[in-house]
């Protein structure tokens, strides 16, 4: 599959390091990421990339846990199902997950992938990190 | 002393079997899940290691209403109106689903770090002085500013990470719960983010149960002795049974109707207030400390949005695992890397839904590592 081809290279790579963008918590417990970026990757990709993937993972994360009609409706009719909807209904917050993990595997492989890093969905790491891992830089895929 | 510690995430897999040799058998995580929990149903159902009384609570509930649907029910159909099995039967059904929901739900664990993980937060804290320590450090402490509060941030050492605002550790579950209110023995299971509604809708439903019931036995005696000489005659005249019946469920109702109610009234005040049972009890936000500036930073303050977003807000996904396969570590030579199984993925949408009985999981995906793009997400929301 050719949108896999600078994923497969990646497969024989040797992983250099890793990288952890820890969650900012200075807005409460709504799942936020810092935008800081880690010096690690300053040779590899452009800040301003990085801070926007970061900032529309952030916005996607908003989405999910916004408390607006559309939560209270669905949380007032799982009280009176006696929450049993849940097991036929996905709920809106998974369904922003889904968004989001579209959204790794695109920027993984439009951007990341041909710079040598790769991102981790947070969901993986109880969404506390997004854990960048940096490959050793051979010719890998096509730049 | 390192290596122990950095086999608590995957304790089993570092016993491998020879390389050539491929594994007979996936093992999925909640197997080797780290924590003090029991499974069942194939990772689909968990609760905490001590199952505490829950068999006492469901038995509790289940002799005292089903002796109110036996014997009080009929008399009072023919005396008063058949609503009154109908509105039992709608709380009772409440109440059973709700308790067995939160007994059964994930309340919100984080996941231990990884390894890489946990390096990388020991570097950042690392000792500048480099103590050569015998003994454990200081505790390590981060603080944060949430709406104008300093909250100070502990660092966990069973789970090497940074615990979040509101999250707790739980040494009966040897868990970090977020926003952690109590372990409670009663319905075997820690309280905490994803099924507080699930605990307050069973204390709610329960308080208006036993104080239903209790009613109900009482007007039936009275209805009953209104028509022989007194209630003394009225239950001679009985059989033993309905006596015996009577008095149990008087007996239970009475002393639960002032303990639930009372508990429910404190957890109504906690949903008010945006504030956990661990909060309340630490005394966190109520100035303890001699502090005026100190306030409930998570506090919306208003009492109707503080409600709406305990109660109605979003469900969050669980974010442990427990369905995924476990890699076997057979491409070794990236070993200190975890190596992600697209299959974890798979599972996850699955265990994502927060209920007590998941439904059947996809076809397992052969257990064969490598560090592939986990991009079978997307193909699976197909068969989810």
């Amino acid at each position: 599959m050719a949108e896999t081809h600078s994923l497969q290279d990646l497969r024989q790579a040797a992983v250099a390091s890793k990288v952890f963008v820890q969650r900012d918590y200075t807005s409460g417990t709504i799942c936020k990421f810092q935008t800081k970026f880690p010096a690690e990757l300053e040779s590899r990709i452009d800040k301003q990339q990085f801070e926007e993937t970061i900032q529309t993972l952030n916005n996607l994360y908003a989405e999910a846990e916004k408390l607006g009609g559309r939560s209270y409706l669905e949380g007032c009719l799982a009280c009176l199902t006696a929450y049993t909807i849940f097991l036929c209904m996905e709920t809106h917050y998974e369904k922003v997950l889904k968004k989001i993990a579209k959204y790794i595997q695109e920027q993984n492989e439009k951007i990341y992938a041909p710079l040598g890093l790769l991102l981790t969905d947070p969901i993986e790491r109880g969404l506390r990190v997004v854990e960048i891992t940096i490959f050793e830089d051979r010719s890998i895929g096509s730049r | 002393m390192n290596n122990r510690e950095y086999q608590q995430i995957d304790p089993q897999a570092l016993a491998t079997p020879p390389p050539e040799h491929m594994p007979k058998r996936a093992r999925r995580r909640w197997e080797v899940f780290p924590g003090k929990n029991r499974f069942c149903c194939d990772g689909r159902v968990m609760v905490a290691r001590q199952g505490g009384v829950l068999p006492l609570t469901l038995a509790l509930i289940l002799i005292t209403s089903g002796l109110f649907f036996v014997f009080d029910c009929p008399f009072l159909v023919e005396h008063l109106t058949s609503c009154i099995p109908a509105i039992g039967g709608v709380l009772f059904v409440f109440v059973i689903i709700s308790l067995l929901q939160t007994s059964f739900t994930d309340p919100g664990i984080l996941p231990r770090a990884t390894p890489e993980e946990a390096a990388d937060i020991e570097k950042q804290i690392d000792n500048p002085t480099g103590s050569s320590s015998s003994y454990r450090p200081p505790p390590r402490t981060k603080e944060v500013v949430i709406n104008q509060q300093v909250v100070k941030l502990k660092y966990c050492f069973t789970c090497k990470i940074f615990r979040p605002p509101r999250t707790s550790h739980c040494s009966l579950c040897d868990n970090c719960v977020e926003r952690f209110d109590h372990h409670c023995p009663w319905v075997g299971n820690c309280v905490g983010k994803r099924n507080y509604r699930f605990f307050y809708t069973f204390i709610v439903s329960l308080s208006f149960l036993t104080a239903f019931i209790f009613g109900c036995v009482t007007t039936h005696l009275a209805l009953r002795s209104q028509g022989g000489n007194g209630l003394v005659f009225a239950l001679q005249a009985s059989p033993f049974s309905f006596t015996f019946s009577t008095a149990l469920e008087l007996v239970v109702c009475f002393f639960s109707v002032w303990s639930i109610l009372g508990l429910s009234g404190f957890h109504t005040y906690l949903v008010a207030a945006n504030l956990t049972t661990n909060e309340d009890i630490k005394g966190s936000w109520s100035g303890k400390s001699g502090n005026e500036d100190v306030g409930n930073p998570y506090s919306y303050n208003s009492i109707v949005k503080n409600c709406c977003s305990v109660l109605c807000g979003p469900m969050p996904p669980s974010l442990i695992d427990r369905r995924g396969f476990v890699p076997s570590d057979d491409s070794v030579q990236t070993s200190p890397v975890e190596i992600e199984l697209p299959a974890a993925k798979n599972n996850r949408n699955m265990v994502g839904r927060a209920v007590t009985s998941g439904r059947p999981p996809p076809p397992p995906p052969p257990p064969v590592v490598t560090l592939q793009q986990p991009d079978i997400s997307i193909q699976s929301h197909s068969t989810a």
